[in-house]
């Protein structure tokens, strides 16, 4: 690892201060990205900007059937959470897939979207729930949050402090995980949300997406043969040593029906 | 460089350390805490695996620094007086281990499934779920998972 300065902020101002002017500074939210990037020396930010210790980041609140959870929640305490379970059980399952135990205990929401892995699994939620990003500065919605890969509408500096996510009537996660690194090779939700149904990819394309066709499928009738006919494109999806572009495109609508059949 | 104080094992230790020292680096070479293993380097293997306020992480893909001001107990922080642990003795009980490398980041994550299920239920695909972090290279996992449900219900969890 190369060396850098670290500093330790206790409030978001602060942390936004630090981080200001310092291009090549970077945010430390959980690390579970960030860390092992360092330890082979794929990045050389000049100083780390750890948001540990900012009480401010931290904590789930449930208020007019909207959920909401800092930046710096990790993992595990989402999935654990009572009140994620009973208002959006499919957010606390989402959380449970995520890695392994030592990894949901560091790893964080706004890490996670912040970095926006292609196989990441919060994606799928924001933009499947139509849920919004706080930031220091604004509010960006879901669909415009993402932008591809590793790429988000975040601007140098700005922090990610919450995300609320709308409740929805109903909703489910599949996701086809990736054996060793349980990230998504393919994961899919399906909403039903108060502006109509959503369907949500991650792990196939450079960033989430939504599947439009689906989506009016599955409001005339919600069932997974509704949806078995609408053929996935391979274009511009991700081929690596887990998976082609084709079998993902099969996967999405393996994974929609799933997660369809989950919730009818 | 950064002064850090780290509660280890109940014993408050001040240090100073760069920024970019790892908090197994620290363990191992600063307080000579040989106990937590370094095995993949990558995140993948759970050898490292430590308790930070009582939760299982991963002690390499962490800074020292950012356990400043917290709790951390490693495999040498577990027993009490020259005893084992129950979870240890469970892991001996049940061979749960061959050569033993993986076996304190083992101990560590079992640790944290016992706490995580005191107050419900422990069967065996949970316990297989919640190892996902851990490898190990020897065993094939049954006498670990076996070993595993033996230390919870010696802690007093209901298993299945």
């Amino acid at each position: 690892m190369y060396s850098f300065d670290y500093i330790k902020p206790t409030s978001v101002a602060d942390a936004a201060a630090k981080r200001a002017g310092n291009d090549d500074a970077s945010y430390l939210a959980g690390g579970m990205t960030l860390i092992p990037t360092l330890k082979q020396r794929l990045a050389q930010p000049s100083a780390l900007v750890d948001l540990g210790a900012i009480p401010d980041l931290k904590g789930i609140s449930v208020a007019n059937g909207v959920v909401t959870i800092g930046a710096m929640t990790c993992h595990a305490d989402v999935a654990a959470s009572a009140d994620v379970r009973k208002h959006i059980p499919a957010l606390a399952d989402l959380a449970a897939s995520i890695g392994d135990p030592q990894v949901r205990n560091r790893g964080t929401l706004g890490g996670s979207i912040a970095n926006n892995d292609p196989s990441a699994d919060y994606p799928a939620a924001i933009v499947g729930f139509n849920a919004t990003v706080h930031t220091n500065t604004r509010t960006i919605t879901a669909d415009d949050f993402f932008k591809g890969l590793f790429e988000t509408a975040l601007e140098p500096g700005e922090l990610v402090v919450k995300v609320s996510f709308p409740v929805p009537k109903r909703a489910a996660y599949a996701k086809f995980r990736n054996e060793a690194s349980r990230y998504a090779v393919v994961g899919v939700m399906v909403a039903e949300t108060a502006h109509g149904i959503r369907v949500a990819v991650t792990g196939a394309g450079a960033c989430v997406f939504r599947m439009p066709d689906m989506e009016a499928a599955l409001s005339k009738t919600f069932a997974p043969d509704a949806i078995k006919a609408i053929a996935v494109s391979a274009d511009n999806l991700n081929t690596d040593l887990h998976a082609t572009a084709e079998y993902r495109a099969n996967l999405v609508n393996v994974m929609a029906r799933r997660a369809v059949a989950a919730i009818a | 460089m950064t002064t850090i104080s780290v509660t280890v094992n109940g014993t408050v230790h001040k240090a100073t350390v760069e920024a970019r020292t790892l908090l197994v680096e620290f363990l191992r070479q600063q307080l000579n805490l040989t106990g937590t293993h370094v095995g993949c380097d990558t995140s993948q293997c759970g050898a490292c695996t430590i308790h930070l306020n009582g939760r299982p992480v991963k002690s390499c893909t962490m800074l020292a620094v950012q356990a400043d001001g917290q709790a951390v107990t490693t495999i040498e922080g577990v027993a009490k007086d020259d005893g084992m642990h129950p979870m240890q003795a469970a892991f001996k009980e049940c061979h749960g281990l061959q050569c033993g490398f993986c076996t304190p980041g083992m101990v560590m994550t079992a640790l944290g499934i016992a706490e995580r299920h005191k107050t419900d239920q422990l069967d065996e695909t949970t316990v297989r779920h919640e190892l996902e972090g851990n490898l190990c290279r020897c065993t094939g996992y049954q006498g670990i998972v076996n070993a595993v449900l033996l230390g919870a219900k010696n802690m007093g969890v209901k298993v299945a």
